[in-house]
């Protein structure tokens, strides 16, 4: 349970190629948890085992309101909650990606481009965990370093209905908190918001705005020189 | 109502009248919200229980509702035995598509424990090796609020905790449930 958000988060200016290392050596030590001697630990039980397992989505709406409500005692507006939101979604995001990484296995691609990784978010993730891939994927014209992939509906904002004084809230921050880890992950480092962008078909559709940090692009850059 | 027909029950809501989700995003969403409350709490571990428990209640509550809409109960249950019954082969198979089996019944039969085979709130967990959290977390002690909440609101004001948990090394995970009383109606003072 290491709760630490990745090295990329915190120090982004840093070179994306130093090792984490130092901060995990500890790993090695022995450890002194109990564990049941008749009951398989986490270790031994195979990890796939809940790759296809469902649970109501009541549960989830349930867990997830009270969630949002714990998070909005100790904040101080919209924008505090909704960073709130984003870390909670950005530990999902860790170990989502793990996960999904850890199974595809041998075939298990390392994306390397801008395109590659989006693609990977808006397909992949996207079905693995809400069974659906994002409704779509754009580049923002103006912005070199902007992309939106868009939701008509997600699924965290089924039963959220968002006060007036508040209207500016959108807990989808909580997928962009996801996106954003996956995006780390890959040593994509950016910044993930999530926004209100209703239509006449789908008034809860939500934009999540991708901004990469410089490095990113740059390096795309050079790529796309070789 | 028997009890192989609650089971039967359980199952039909569960397949046909509930929207479902990827389970792993509920077990590490519970995961992030437990970690958060250890680390807002300082690691103040019966501070955490007590909150968790605290936002079970919020839940049970209102999950109620979505319990008997779903479920289409009609009757009462007509004794406490009925009620875990329910609560195990309908409750907890809709939302969490598990059963917990019912054992170690007091003799007034006013307290009766769930044994949790599975727990997909746990599943990827391990506690924090700092020598406190295996002796004073308990996990899933949400789940001990719903039942708290959601019975209070039919009527039972019950205690509900966990007396072990695999996660601290137990050989089982175990919920205890106490009935303290029936609430009875009470009418509003002044009423005319």
């Amino acid at each position: 349970m290491n709760r630490d958000p990745s090295p990329f988060r915190t120090a982004s200016t840093a070179s994306t190629a130093t090792s984490p290392t130092p901060k995990y050596a500890n790993l090695t030590a022995s450890t002194n948890l109990r564990y049941s001697l008749t009951r398989k630990s986490i270790y031994d039980r195979h990890l796939n085992r809940t790759k296809t397992s469902e649970l109501s989505k009541s549960a989830f709406a349930f867990l997830f309101g009270e969630m949002v409500q714990y998070a909005q005692k100790k904040v101080y507006g919209v924008q505090d909650l909704e960073k709130k939101l984003n870390l909670h979604g950005y530990a999902v995001g860790q170990r989502f990606l793990e996960l999904l990484l850890w199974r595809d296995g041998r075939t298990a691609k390392r994306e390397t481009r801008i395109l590659g990784i989006l693609q990977f978010i808006s397909h992949q993730l996207y079905r693995a965990i809400f069974q659906k891939q994002a409704d779509t994927l754009e580049k923002v014209r103006e912005n070199e370093d902007e992309y939106m992939i868009s939701d008509n509906d997600p699924v965290v904002n089924t039963y959220i209905s968002v006060p007036k004084e508040m209207s500016q809230l959108n807990c989808g921050a909580f997928i962009a908190g996801i996106i954003e880890a996956v995006l780390d992950g890959h040593c994509f480092p950016a910044k993930v918001t999530a926004h209100t962008a209703p239509n006449e078909m789908w008034p809860g559709r939500t934009v999540f705005l991708i901004k990469f940090e410089p490095e990113v692009l740059e390096r795309e850059a050079l790529r796309v020189g070789s | 109502m028997s009890s192989t027909s609650r089971a039967r029950l359980g199952e039909e809501v569960w397949k046909l009248r509930t929207d479902k989700i990827n389970a792993e995003l509920v077990t590490l969403t519970y995961g992030s919200v437990v970690a958060q409350l250890c680390k807002d709490l300082d690691g103040d571990y019966a501070e955490v229980n007590k909150q968790l428990d605290k936002m079970g209640y919020n839940i049970g509550l209102r999950l109620i509702e979505d319990f008997l809409a779903k479920s289409n109960m009609q009757q009462k249950c007509a004794n406490f035995r009925d009620t875990a019954d329910v609560i195990s082969k309908v409750g907890f198979k809709m939302f969490l598509n598990i059963t917990p089996t019912i054992v170690n019944w007091s003799s007034d039969n006013k307290q009766f424990s769930l044994l949790f085979d599975e727990n997909p709130l746990a599943d990827f967990v391990e506690l924090p090796d700092d020598g406190k959290a295996q002796s004073d977390l308990w996990y899933s002690n949400m789940l001990c609020g719903v039942i708290r909440g959601a019975l209070e609101m039919v009527q039972m004001s019950v205690d509900a905790h966990f007396v072990s948990d695999v996660l601290r090394g137990n050989d089982t995970t175990e919920m205890r449930i106490n009935l303290i009383r029936y609430i009875e109606d009470e009418m509003p003072q002044d009423d005319e």
